[in-house]
């Protein structure tokens, strides 16, 4: 997992294969979280895979949700997604996620998961992204609010299997 | 998000459907609180309907859990399904909560 208080890599510049916006509001966090699970499974990632990257959205969701936008229901979130393949024309080997909104500025080192040994309610989000992803990275728009980058790679475990391509009898 | 309830012989069983997330949260921390209010002395949370659960949710079922040691009540979440139980095994409370396989053990945990 990477240093998650880092401002790089940079957000990537292609085209996003894929890109919403939601009105901040938590009526949309399952369609969401249906959409990530779909794409990634698309990308390769098995059943597991597909549930964490999608409750690693929702975690970052519910965050802007609450304390981004103070759960104002009429602001922005923007999320795109490319497939991680080197090179373009490759099969994918991963999802990058790239979710901004335009909240107040956090300084990235301050977005610190607490400490999972003090049971309490509420403060696992951050922890359960860093958990679950392979590369966290929050940073400052130059433009106003936040971004944030999220990479998983798809392992050896959730490759499917080859399919048969045997003639049937 | 419907929320089945039963309160028998001091047993209070609570069965929400449906994906738990922020947009939800609330209602179930509502009539889980109602529910201790009662003093039960087992409090069950039935989440066989409940194929997702996010952190707002996880967060909801450690405040139960917190009410419930303070007033003596026994906290049992029973028939949870593979994805829910993944949030609590990421988040380490699957050591903390006392969670069985079925209602039938989750009377007798």
């Amino acid at each position: 997992m990477s240093d998650t208080s880092q401002t790089h890599p940079a957000p990537p510049t292609t085209t996003p294969h894929v890109r919403v916006q939601i009105l901040s509001q938590p009526r949309y966090l399952s369609g969401t979280r249906e959409l990530i699970a779909a794409t990634a499974r698309r990308l390769g990632f098995d059943e597991t895979a597909c549930s964490q990257i999608a409750l690693a959205v929702d975690e970052a969701l519910c965050n802007i949700i609450r304390h981004g936008y103070d759960k104002a229901e009429d602001q922005h979130i923007w999320i795109s997604i490319w497939p991680l393949n080197e090179p373009p024309d490759a099969e994918p080997e991963g999802i990058r996620i790239v979710i901004e909104d335009n909240a107040k500025h956090i300084d990235p080192e301050a977005i610190k998961g607490r400490d999972i040994e003090d049971i309490k309610p509420g403060g696992l989000g951050v922890y359960i992204i860093r958990n679950v992803m392979d590369e966290v990275v929050f940073q400052q728009r130059p433009e106003g609010g936040m971004r944030l980058i999220l990479s998983k790679q798809v392992t050896t475990t959730d490759q499917k299997p080859t399919p048969d391509t045997t003639t049937p009898n | 998000m419907e929320i089945a309830k039963n309160n028998q012989d001091g047993c209070f069983t609570l069965s929400p459907s449906g994906d738990v997330d922020l947009s939800v949260a609330r209602s179930l921390q509502m009539e889980i609180r109602a529910a201790m209010e009662t003093k039960p002395v087992r409090m069950i949370v039935d989440l066989e309907k409940v194929p997702y659960m996010d952190s707002s949710g996880v967060a909801t079922l450690v405040e139960a859990m917190q009410i419930a040691r303070k007033q003596n009540t026994t906290l049992v979440l029973c028939c949870m399904q593979d994805k829910v139980r993944s949030i609590f095994e990421i988040a380490r409370l699957d050591r903390i909560f006392t969670i069985v396989p079925t209602t039938e053990d989750a009377a007798g945990a």
